[in-house]
């Protein structure tokens, strides 16, 4: 049998321990006596990069990050500045954000919505991200900004088209500067009816996931008010890699038009299926048979090669674009890596120049002060002439280009031509528009 | 009636594929008793062999061409292919036009090699082990070799055409009475079951009118007996594995016209190609046939609009829902044996 004594030295270690576990619950919170999640407190910043850096949009997660190290290289008064020259806010000085020099951290999504989860989660909690930005697939975008507003950090949506981002699923912490599938259909209905008429059957192949199905939504509705039939809407697999199964019935269905509401390598396997099968060279109902690629990505057109030549669709920014602020950063992106900059690249360049902005201008890295500059910001210079940071739903309002695959590419860049501006007007809808219905922003969450 | 025939058609091409990977899963579970799930990355392996001729065929030099400029505003630079500077631009275009048949002489020795490779270096070390040792090395060695192929290749699909003379339909309905168009199919997916059934009816003249097929028939009935008789087995194992590789190279190259090669293209085709072989009856390579056609035709049918509108989804679960079925029904597979692989 043991004898316990009581000594001095007993109760000074005791006491030593138990005040240091009282306390470290206060040290890794400390960043919570500012009143918001992560503020930074020393004389850096970190932003949070979650994109796919393995997966099927490991390319495009790749691009993302060019642009990211490159938004981060100029905030920081490195390189030859890019957009900050041609950004209409001047407070971007490449003196960092608010002064502190910004850093960064990388997740991989993994292209999965528990993986993109776990790796912001990570990034927020162990690294201390005051925002998070990324995403190539619209299913990450939203899981990752239910995350960041349950967190108390901004996020700022990479490449996600699907509607319901700034739609059902819209959050008063996210913010996208990327265009959605109602401004796509908006944007190409007026051109698809000046070329191939109105009196078409549309036959639609759709990924079976938000994206797909609000692109699906958005197109059918458009190019039925213009007098277009549809004949079918087909959800396939999003795992699916041989369409031949669901391109077959398309060939006796009576359609003479097939929108491919598919996107990456989903599109590059369909569009090749569709080419095979002769598609394009039917001549059905008296009309040549069409196809149309709602959402065009560079890459992707890389992957379906000559196929996509004459298929039009639309996209958010093409590095062809001839005004001051494409130019800059096409040189910028150009010349640090040798090729052009993808619209995922753009997207989150800019995404980055605008966090970093508007937390010059709210003179705070809170979110609720970051996203009260953001909300009815109008800016310019950044590519996509003048746009507007929509309050009621964070969606960036700006013009859409309609592009088609070029016929006669002059290099391996060269791969669609910008048919139609389609000015932010006639892409506008109200914010209580259907489409986008069921959703609130709720209240910014500052977290901590 | 023109849209069903279009579906076996679409059918016969899918379990084409199936059973190629199927027949080369059979005979290695068959002869070595090990459960291959980096199967599906030597189809990968062999879809890149066309694409890595194709890049080949493309190495090129540059010159600067004063007269043009890229997208950055510099002095264009004009590339040509080191095949177009020593052959003349007409063999160029031929050769790098057939690039994905003339891949088939390069994958041959590659995934002989590969197959090899795997069996004396891994694969082997894991003959007594239990099954789930198997399948975790095997699965972790797929995974290497897809991230290998991911590094240089990237993630995004690769477009590799066949041959311009196979590019377009063929109109089988004007032969089987249907009006013109009716029924037009590709011409490569023809070609693709017509190799197929070649490399099928190869490998089984192989092992059923050679010497060495019937020793490694004699193995995969009765491996140890074989071995008391002072054949040495292993070797002919080793090779058997290779020929296994060397098949399912060979549809994964003649496939990338089909789809766009991807790095992670195989993980798909393996599982299914499992589903086939269990369907099929273990260790039975007719079965593995079989099956492979079978379950092709049968996913088909389940994407048609009319199926899907009666029971949506089926098109997802058909396959798992008729190796339930027939597992069920026949416990042993299609043309499973009794006492074959139930030891």
């Amino acid at each position: 049998m043991s004898k316990s004594i009581l000594t001095r030295r007993n109760v000074l270690q005791t006491g030593a321990a138990a005040g240091a576990g009282l306390a470290l619950p206060t040290i890794l919170t400390a960043g919570s006596h500012s009143g918001y999640t992560n503020a930074p407190t020393g004389s850096t910043v970190t932003l949070g990069f979650n994109v796919p850096q393995t997966g099927a949009y490991a390319d495009e997660g790749a691009d993302e990050l060019r642009a990211y190290m490159l938004a981060v290289e100029h905030l920081n008064g490195e390189g030859d500045g890019g957009m900050l020259s041609t950004f209409s806010s001047k407070t971007l000085e490449g003196n960092g954000i608010l002064g502190k020099k910004v850093e960064y951290v990388t997740g991989d999504t993994q292209t999965k919505s528990d993986a993109a989860r776990a790796s912001a989660k990570s990034m927020i909690e162990k690294d201390g991200a005051v925002m998070i930005t990324g995403g190539s697939s619209s299913g990450v975008a939203i899981a990752v900004q239910g995350l960041c507003q349950e967190a108390g950090v901004i996020f700022m949506a990479g490449l996600t088209h699907s509607n319901d981002t700034t739609g059902k699923d819209k959050k008063a912490n996210g913010f996208r500067h990327f265009f959605n599938g109602y401004m796509s259909a908006a944007a190409l209905a007026p051109v698809l009816q000046a070329r191939y008429g109105s009196d078409r059957n549309a036959y639609h192949l759709t990924a079976d996931y938000t994206w797909g199905w609000t692109q699906e939504e958005s197109i059918a509705a458009a190019t039925e008010a213009m007098g277009w039939n549809t004949v079918n809407k087909v959800r396939t697999p999003l795992k699916a890699t041989d369409f031949s199964s669901y391109i077959a019935p398309v060939l006796n269905s009576g359609a003479d038009i097939l929108v491919l509401n598919h996107y990456g390598g989903n599109m590059v396997n369909s569009l090749t299926n569709a080419v095979q099968f002769g598609l394009r060279d039917k001549v059905v109902n008296n009309k040549n048979f069409e196809i149309i690629v709602p959402l065009y990505s560079r890459l992707m057109a890389k992957g379906a090669g000559a196929n996509v030549k004459g298929i039009f669709g639309s996209t958010n920014w093409h590095w062809s674009l001839q005004d001051e602020g494409s130019k800059a950063f096409v040189k910028s992106f150009g010349t640090k890596y040798g090729f052009p900059p993808s619209q995922a690249a753009h997207t989150v360049y800019c995404q980055t120049l605008l966090y970093a902005d508007a937390c010059n201008r709210a003179g705070t890295f809170n979110p609720c002060g970051v996203g009260e500059a953001l909300e009815g910001f109008e800016f310019d210079g950044l590519g996509n002439g003048k746009t507007l940071y929509r309050a009621d739903d964070h969606q960036c309002f700006k013009d859409v280009l309609v592009v088609k695959g070029k016929e006669n590419p002059t290099s391996e860049f060269d791969l669609l031509e910008i048919v139609e501006v389609t000015p932010m007007e006639q892409v506008k809808y109200a914010p209580d528009h259907p489409m986008f219905a069921g959703g609130d922003l709720g209240a910014c969450n500052p977290g901590a | 009636m023109d849209a069903i025939i279009l579906q076996i058609l679409n059918g016969l091409d899918k379990g084409s594929a199936y059973a190629l990977i199927a027949l080369g899963l059979t005979l290695i579970f068959g002869t070595l008793g090990v459960v291959n799930f980096a199967h599906g990355a030597l189809f990968v392996i062999g879809a890149f062999c066309a694409v890595t001729l194709n890049r080949i065929f493309s190495i090129s030099f540059e010159t600067t061409d004063p007269t043009k400029v890229d997208f950055l505003g510099n002095p264009a630079t004009i590339k040509t292919t080191y095949l177009e500077h020593w052959f003349g631009a007409g063999p160029a275009a031929w050769m790098t036009d057939w690039s994905v048949p003339l891949a088939i002489l390069m994958a041959i020795p590659v995934m002989l090699l590969v197959g090899v490779i795997m069996e004396r270096g891994l694969i082997k070390h894991f003959y007594k082990r239990p099954h789930a040792d198997q399948i975790l090395v095997t699965f972790g060695l797929a995974i290497v070799l897809q991230e290998i192929i991911k590094f240089f290749y990237g993630a995004n699909p690769i477009q590799t055409a066949p041959p311009d003379v196979f590019i377009g339909t063929m109109d089988l309905g004007v032969w089987l009475g249907f009006e013109a168009n009716a029924i037009a199919y590709p011409y490569w997916r023809m070609v693709y079951f017509l190799f197929s059934t070649v490399i099928i009816g190869g490998v089984f003249a192989f092992l059923q009118f050679t010497t060495f097929g019937m020793v490694v028939r004699a193995g995969m009935a009765d491996r140890e007996t074989v071995g008391l008789l002072g054949i040495d087995i292993d070797k002919r194992f080793t090779i058997t594995f290779a020929i296994a590789a060397t098949v399912a190279g060979l549809a994964g190259v003649m496939y990338t016209p089909i789809t766009p090669p991807t790095y992670d293209i195989g993980v798909e085709l393996l599982v299914l190609s499992f589903v086939v072989v269990v369907v099929g009856g273990m260790g039975s390579l007719p079965g593995a046939v079989l099956a492979g056609f079978l379950l092709g035709i049968v996913e088909s049918f389940a994407s048609m609009n009319e199926v899907k509108n009666i029971l949506p989804g089926i098109d997802q679960i058909i396959v798992y829902l008729m190796a339930i079925i027939v597992i069920l029904v026949r416990p042993r597979g299609l043309m499973g044996r009794k006492g074959v692989m139930e030891d």
